[in-house]
């Protein structure tokens, strides 16, 4: 028992977490549901009264109730897993990286869950962190609605069910994906 | 009571993604400068057995929960829209360091600010329903 505790308070391997996210997908198949995350952004649409603006919001939300408790219950998840499975919040990035960002502006990087200069509670309210938050927030739900899908739908779901548009779409997300990394960021983070 | 297995499936997913360290911004950035396997690792072998799992679903014809042959969306909405909203997509991704999933999971993990973020995902996908009809697919 002890082991396993130790086992569960480490960071997770690549081939513990990436199967068990197998399992997620097949268990919401299994009850008649497919994988979707970024679906509950235009069900947020919808309960906010874009269906009277645009027909593109009009559906039945309660279709997509599910959907929203699954994501309230990601919430939930985090929040025990931060608090309560893992003791050490450093995330041990490669030493190339480190050393990148440090280049950017980033003073340790990976001793912190994500960034202080970006998202710690000094910086706030910066004009930063509203850029990478709102602005980048803005840039995830346009492009998942526009592209059809977020990781879930194309990455997992797509790529799984041999789809050729869902590689399209991932090699969309790597294509904005590096143009942001290597050409944007380093200005973003002069802000 | 029956959306019960949808917050347990939630929480679960919320914890596998924290504890596979795959919505720290750290990781997203080493992913994008090909510095580690580990999301490589994540995204790939979940797909790998996702194909496994699929292939079985449908030779098998397996029947979901309420008896229902399990069937796979296949619509094919077209490579443009695809290709330029995964692009827009990848952008929003490399700096918030989170896709979907994960920006309501650092909700939870980092705190209330970060549903920032997620009005700005709201505001997005609003504005893309605004002018979805102007746009190439």
């Amino acid at each position: 028992m002890d082991k396993l505790i130790e086992f569960i308070q480490q960071p997770w391997p690549w081939w513990v977490s990436g199967p068990l996210i197998t399992f997620t997908m097949f268990s919401l198949l299994y009850f008649g549901k497919s994988f979707g995350v970024s679906t509950n952004f235009k069900t947020a649409c919808n309960l906010l009264g874009a269906g009277k603006v645009s027909n593109f919001f009009k559906f039945d939300w309660r279709d997509q109730l599910w959907n929203l408790i699954f994501i309230g219950g990601t919430i939930i998840g985090g929040f025990i897993a931060a608090h309560y499975l893992t003791p050490s919040q450093a995330v041990a990035i490669s030493p190339a990286t480190i050393a990148d960002l440090k280049a950017i502006g980033i003073a340790s990087p990976g001793s912190s869950y994500v960034p202080e200069e970006i998202f710690g509670s000094e910086n706030r309210w910066s004009l930063r962190s509203m850029v990478f938050l709102l602005g980048g927030g803005f840039l995830v739900g346009f492009g998942t609605r526009y592209a059809n899908g977020c990781t879930s739908g194309h990455a997992i779901s797509g790529l799984s069910n041999l789809q050729k548009w869902s590689l399209v779409a991932v090699i969309g997300f790597f294509i904005g994906g590096l143009a942001m990394t290597h050409f944007f960021l380093p200005l973003l983070m002069k802000l | 009571m029956k959306h019960i297995r949808f917050l347990s499936m939630g929480i679960l997913f919320g914890i596998i993604l924290s504890k596979g360290e795959i919505i720290s911004w750290f990781r997203i950035q080493e992913m994008f400068r090909f510095q580690s396997f580990h999301m490589f690792g994540v995204i790939g072998s979940a797909v790998v057995f996702g194909i496994i799992t699929i292939q079985f679903i449908k030779r098998k014809k397996l029947r979901d929960s309420a008896g229902t042959l399990i069937t796979v969306s296949t619509q094919d909405p077209g490579y443009a829209r695809n290709l330029i909203g995964g692009t827009i997509f990848g952008l929003g991704w490399a700096i918030t360091g989170a896709c979907p999933g994960p920006l309501f999971i650092l909700m939870g993990h980092q705190g209330w600010f970060f549903v920032l973020a997620i009005a700005g995902a709201i505001l997005g996908t609003f504005s893309y329903g605004l002018i979805e009809k102007k746009l190439p697919h």
